[in-house]
């Protein structure tokens, strides 16, 4: 049909992460595809993301029972915000986030300057740095409940052997948390030191012998070089690890369960056993609680980052 | 670079999609099975996956389809817990549940819309052989949906007789000679008093679950006044049982590693005579007798003492239920109908004790057997007596879904009894309201 030739609507460029420079302002101009050919794509856009997304918000509204469901507007944010457990929970998900945000950039920093080092094995290492990456979580969380059993784990009985009481790192209440924070720093630093490897790498070399020349100590040159110029990979280490810490929840599930009793509960985890409990409507409400609560921190986040990169 | 993957990925894309809506349709199709070319009637069967429940559900169609040869049935298993809630409740509300199917009893069936969802079976002949306190677990003000799959599971306190005997110390009916024994217990230091085991959250909640049958004895209408926001857990008789939790570990009476031992590791204690009690389910007695057949003569069980009169109530949960879909039909129904009245029978009840099931039973067609464990036989006293009564969750259809959890806290000294009640109520709450009761 005459679909193919009409098609001159405005130019609707693939997504990227950069917006392509404005050009030929005001002219329409042939567009490179017929429209048409975004129909499948856009149709799975809309299919998969839109629609639920849409509806999700709706549900939230309702309580919902799978069957049917009763529009009983704000009701559920109201018990969402009230509920004793979500406080806590919300509390967790921030110390959680920032504890494994800053773990992970610390020591990928620490490891990518290491593994771009002169080193013994530097291939091998890289590699086993990445392995706990590769590994389900899912399986990684079991293991370690077995070696943080407080009487029969691997770590605690190794304390033993050198006199100390080792603590109940999953059944304190005080520590559970923290404990599992540990774990998924040492399971994803992999990825942080992967990009800050390519940081590191991306500075270019004469910054570093005209320095050395000019007589800067190694501190120097890592602080007033290094530091700067790996600004960028800092800001994707951060972002990653910040969201992937808000939404976290394998870990702490096979871990803990979010316990002992709510103790190491986070965002995710409460929304799951509103789930697995059948009250639908709540936990919709509660998963849009989440989705704002991502974007109102890794939005700003990035632009701030955004901001200071452009400063530089 | 990046436009050149696009379709690449959106042909991988639209790939998958097609081998999950496949994998959808080709399902549909294979439970849709039905009349074949010799004029059999297939039926399809669900239960969940655990390894027992299915040898047993395999026994049952064997000898069904020995007594009725016209009738094929195909077991279908579903995983066990909230996977399995899902699955019931997505296969009913989208017309693609097996003909029969074995599902929880009392506050869980409320959730699946019996009225909307199944056939009811009023009118079938075994329903005279129930005994009544099961049939408010099964019914609506409509009519009565399911049978039971077995007997009732006691839950109260199992103990070491082992331990006991060494002691001199009596089985106690009130809280006040428990506590006595367990502090006598914990001085003579030959055993830990009270076994928790919070690393599978779900065995706090025992103490408070087991201790309802003596609330009932003294408060009959405690369960309805429940169910219509009119009775609370922060109040007593209820406040009582969160009490208890938390004095068991003031006490100091609680194992070492209560906070990471597991279930299977409390059964090993109490069998092993490391521990004199356990709040627990029957079912530890069965895991005796698999798991540390030498011990079993050890182990007895008695109902949760109480705090709310002289005599201890034993608390009995009640089986689950076997339920026929309103999407079975026609020949299909009428089969359904003959498998479901097949497990009422005396055959079926031979059946069920073959797999291991010890009652009491709530089908008079079925009796305790007579080579049963000592324990079981123990708690026949109760019965006798006539001291027994169904557990909170099946006749109220409200259960928060928090209870593990806060029993943990309170049972760790985390949280005190008072807090933890309160917490409940408004979990409660949620539940109620989820399932539109009226007074909430």
């Amino acid at each position: 049909m005459t679909v193919g030739t009409t098609a001159v609507a405005p130019a609707a460029p693939a997504p990227s992460e950069h917006p392509p420079p404005r050009r030929q302002r005001g002219r329409s101009t042939r567009s490179r595809y017929p429209l048409w050919f975004l129909l499948p794509g856009g149709g799975l856009l809309v299919l998969l993301f839109v629609v639920p997304t849409a509806t999700s918000f709706y549900f939230s509204l309702t309580r919902w029972t799978l069957f049917d469901s009763t529009f009983i507007g704000l009701e559920n944010y109201a018990t969402f915000f009230q509920d004793p457990q979500l406080f806590g929970s919300f509390v967790h998900t921030l110390v959680y986030a920032v504890i494994t945000s800053v773990g992970k950039v610390l020591s990928g920093l620490a490891l990518a300057i290491l593994l771009n080092g002169r080193i013994i094995a530097r291939g091998y290492l890289r590699a086993v740095v990445f392995f706990p990456v590769l590994v389900s979580a899912v399986g990684i969380g079991i293991t370690f409940k077995v070696l943080f059993d407080p009487f029969d784990g691997l770590i605690n009985r190794v304390l033993g052997i050198v006199g100390i009481d080792g603590p109940g790192w999953l059944t304190n209440p005080d520590l559970a948390l923290t404990s599992v924070a540990m774990v998924d720093i040492w399971k994803g630093v992999g990825v942080s030191t992967l990009i800050f490897m390519a940081g590191l790498v991306a500075i270019p070399r004469d910054y570093y012998e005209s320095a050395h020349i000019d007589g800067a100590t190694d501190w120097q040159r890592f602080r007033f070089i290094t530091l700067p110029l790996v600004g960028p990979a800092t800001m994707t280490v951060v972002i990653l690890n910040v969201i992937s810490g808000l939404r976290s929840f394998e870990l702490i599930w096979t871990m803990t369960g979010g316990g002992p009793g709510f103790t190491s509960d986070v965002l995710a985890s409460v929304i799951y056993k509103k789930y697995q409990a059948g009250l639908y409507g709540l936990s919709t409400a509660g998963n849009v609680v989440m989705f704002v609560v991502v974007a109102a921190i890794t939005i700003p986040l990035y632009r701030w980052f955004r901001r200071r990169e452009v400063a530089q | 670079m990046k436009s050149s993957n696009a379709p690449r990925r959106l042909v991988a894309l639209i790939g998958s999609m097609v081998v999950v809506l496949c994998s959808a349709a080709c399902s549909v199709g294979s439970l849709g099975t039905g009349e074949q070319a010799d004029g059999d009637t297939t039926i399809t069967y669900l239960v969940f996956n655990e390894p027992s429940t299915v040898k047993a559900a395999n026994a049952l169609i064997a000898a069904f389809e020995k007594d009725n040869p016209a009738i094929k049935v195909k077991l279908d298993t579903m995983p066990t817990g909230s996977d399995g809630d899902n699955v019931v409740k997505t296969r009913l509300s989208t017309g693609e549940m097996s003909d029969v199917f074995s599902y929880n009893s009392g506050s869980l069936l409320q959730a699946i819309r019996p009225d909307e969802y199944l056939v009811s079976l009023s009118d079938q002949s075994w329903v005279k052989d129930l005994d009544k306190s099961y049939l408010p677990a099964v019914s609506t003000a409509k009519g009565l949906y399911g049978a039971p799959t077995g007997g009732t599971t006691p839950g109260g306190v199992v103990y070491n007789k082992a331990v006991y005997a060494k002691l001199g110390l009596k089985i106690p009916k009130t809280w006040d000679q428990f506590r006595a024994n367990n502090l006598l217990i914990k001085k003579s230091g030959i055993a830990t008093p009270v076994e928790q085991t919070f690393g599978d959250a779900w065995t706090a909640q025992l103490v408070i679950l087991a201790d309802f049958a003596n609330i009932a004895a003294v408060a009959p209408q405690w369960a309805a006044d429940y169910t219509a926001n009119k009775a609370h857990n922060v109040d007593q008789p209820a406040l009582g049982s969160w009490q208890h939790l938390r004095q068991l570990h003031d006490d100091g009476l609680l194992n070492k590693d209560f906070a990471s031992a597991t279930y299977d590791k409390g059964v090993e204690a109490l069998a092993t005579g490391k521990a004199a009690n356990y709040p627990m389910l029957a079912g530890v007695i069965d895991a005796v007798r698999q798991n540390h057949p030498q011990y079993l003569k050890d182990i007895g069980m008695f109902a949760m003492p109480t705090a709310t009169g002289t005599d201890s109530h034993l608390t009995l949960f009640l089986p689950s239920g076997y339920y026929i879909p309103k999407t079975s039909t026609g020949a299909k129904l009428d089969a359904a109908k003959k498998l479901v009245a097949f497990t009422q029978t005396a055959k079926g009840c031979e059946l069920l004790i073959q797999s291991g099931s010890y009652g009491p039973f709530v089908n008079r067609l079925c009796q305790v057997p007579a080579d049963a464990p000592a324990a079981i036989k123990e708690l026949q006293t109760y019965v006798a007596a006539g001291n027994t009564g169904p557990a909170l969750e099946s006749v109220s259809p409200i259960k928060g879904p928090d209870l593990p959890q806060l029993a943990v806290e309170v049972g760790s000294g985390i949280r005190t009894a008072d807090s933890g009640a309160k917490l409940y109520d408004q979990n409660v709450l949620q539940q109620a309201q989820q399932l539109g009761l009226p007074g909430w």
